[in-house]
């Protein structure tokens, strides 16, 4: 895998100079500092959606409800070997530990050999320790209709753990370190119909697509709007959704074909983005419109 | 058939306990259709009743209006750290759920 994103990395290098992009065709106002974001002014409907989204957030999510889920799954014993994730998945702070987990993912973990986000991780463990196949999981594996996925509760359950917890991606690790950078020119690469790289739209300031404020994954308060409200309740559709949804769907909004689920690329992504992140505040299950 | 959660969070500030139940529910009005064009039978919440110590509180008589996985909010006084506060529903094919939970501090 990792040698697959090399080539693609090679090509995007020989097609097109690393980090260069397209500039808007109307010239912008002034100078952006390089350093932090600089304050947005927001428009009222990006404070309305703020207000109802802390509203929601404090007074009731229904994200809570796959929450509970979640902990009956993490907790039962299942699969073919017929054991629970509690007795046997380590996902990076000990087996079973789940609090303060969610916000140190993606982490290299060596019983795998790889970086993993939570739901990877998740999966990878429901696959080697519980016995499900990877093929089953990932038939259909975001929520949709009535039907939602069982990894989607365990990583609102996991993720609801590390509510209020500092967002702490370990840089520091030579593997993690080596996936962010592999993130950081994966955002770059245009390819598809439209020519379209993450950058297109989530790498610079004030950008919006109709009423949706696109964040800037390169800085550390775009990074965090982006990885806030993930895993999310989405209104629309009554449907809970996670970070590896989003990505999937990323790509489908850019035509490029679907990510393989659970993939090293999604996982180089969200590498990227959530340790831009670090040293905020996850603030838990999120609810979208 | 499937147990549908309730999540219930009931808090006492001063003399007034804000109760927040999150009621797991289709709430499906019985006008919208499938991929195949068939229509989608109607399934829905039609009355929640809460009772704090045993003593109702609060009915309510619910209709299609109210959405899936509903969150419901309301404020009682009278109530103390400690009461248990229980909400339940019937829905229109008769289906029941209920949940309970203890008052705590808010």
């Amino acid at each position: 895998m990792i040698h697959r994103i090399a080539v693609a990395v090679v090509l995007a290098l020989v097609i097109q100079p690393a980090g260069a992009q397209d500039k808007p065709a109307a010239v912008k106002k002034g100078a952006k500092p390089p350093a932090a974001a600089p304050a947005e002014p927001k428009d009222a409907a990006t404070l309305e959606f703020e207000k109802f989204r802390t509203q929601m957030e404090q007074e009731g999510n229904p994200a809570e409800l796959h929450e509970m889920r979640g902990e009956e799954l993490w907790k039962a014993k299942r699969g073919a070997k017929g054991i629970s994730l509690a007795a046997s998945c380590d996902l990076g702070l000990g087996v079973g530990v789940v609090k303060g987990a969610y916000v140190q993912m993606p982490r290299y973990f060596a019983d795998a050999g790889k970086v993993m986000d939570a739901e990877r991780r998740i999966v990878w463990c429901m696959v080697e320790k519980q016995g499900f196949k990877f093929d089953d999981l990932a038939k259909r594996p975001f929520a949709s209709g009535d039907y939602t996925p069982e990894q989607t509760a365990l990583v609102t359950y996991v993720a609801a753990q590390s509510t209020n917890m500092k967002i702490a991606v370990p840089l520091k690790d030579p593997h993690v370190k080596e996936v962010y950078e592999i993130g950081k020119e994966v955002v770059t690469y245009r390819a598809g119909p439209y020519d379209f790289s993450c950058n297109t739209c989530h790498g610079e300031d004030g950008k919006r697509i109709r009423m949706q404020n696109l964040p800037n994954l390169s800085t550390p308060q775009g990074a965090l709007t982006a990885v806030l409200g993930w895993p999310g309740y989405r209104m629309t559709g009554s449907v809970m959704l996670t970070h590896q949804w989003r990505m999937n769907d990323c790509f489908r909004q850019q035509r490029f074909p679907q990510p393989k689920y659970a993939s090293d690329t999604v996982t180089a992504l969200l590498t990227y983005m959530t340790a831009n992140a670090n040293g905020h505040m996850y603030k838990g299950l999120g609810i979208k419109r | 058939m499937a147990s549908y959660p309730i999540r219930i969070r009931a808090l006492l500030k001063g003399d007034v306990t804000s109760i927040t139940a999150i009621v797991s529910h289709p709430m499906e009005t019985g006008i919208r259709k499938d991929d195949a064009g068939k229509t989608i039978p109607a399934h829905y919440i039609q009355l929640l009743t809460v009772e704090v110590n045993g003593k109702k509180v609060m009915e309510s008589q619910l209709n299609t209006a109210v959405s899936t996985n509903p969150v419901f909010n309301f404020k009682i006084k009278g109530a103390k750290v400690g009461d248990k506060v229980v909400v339940s529903w019937v829905d229109n094919t008769g289906e029941k759920g209920s949940g309970e939970t203890t008052i705590i501090p808010g």
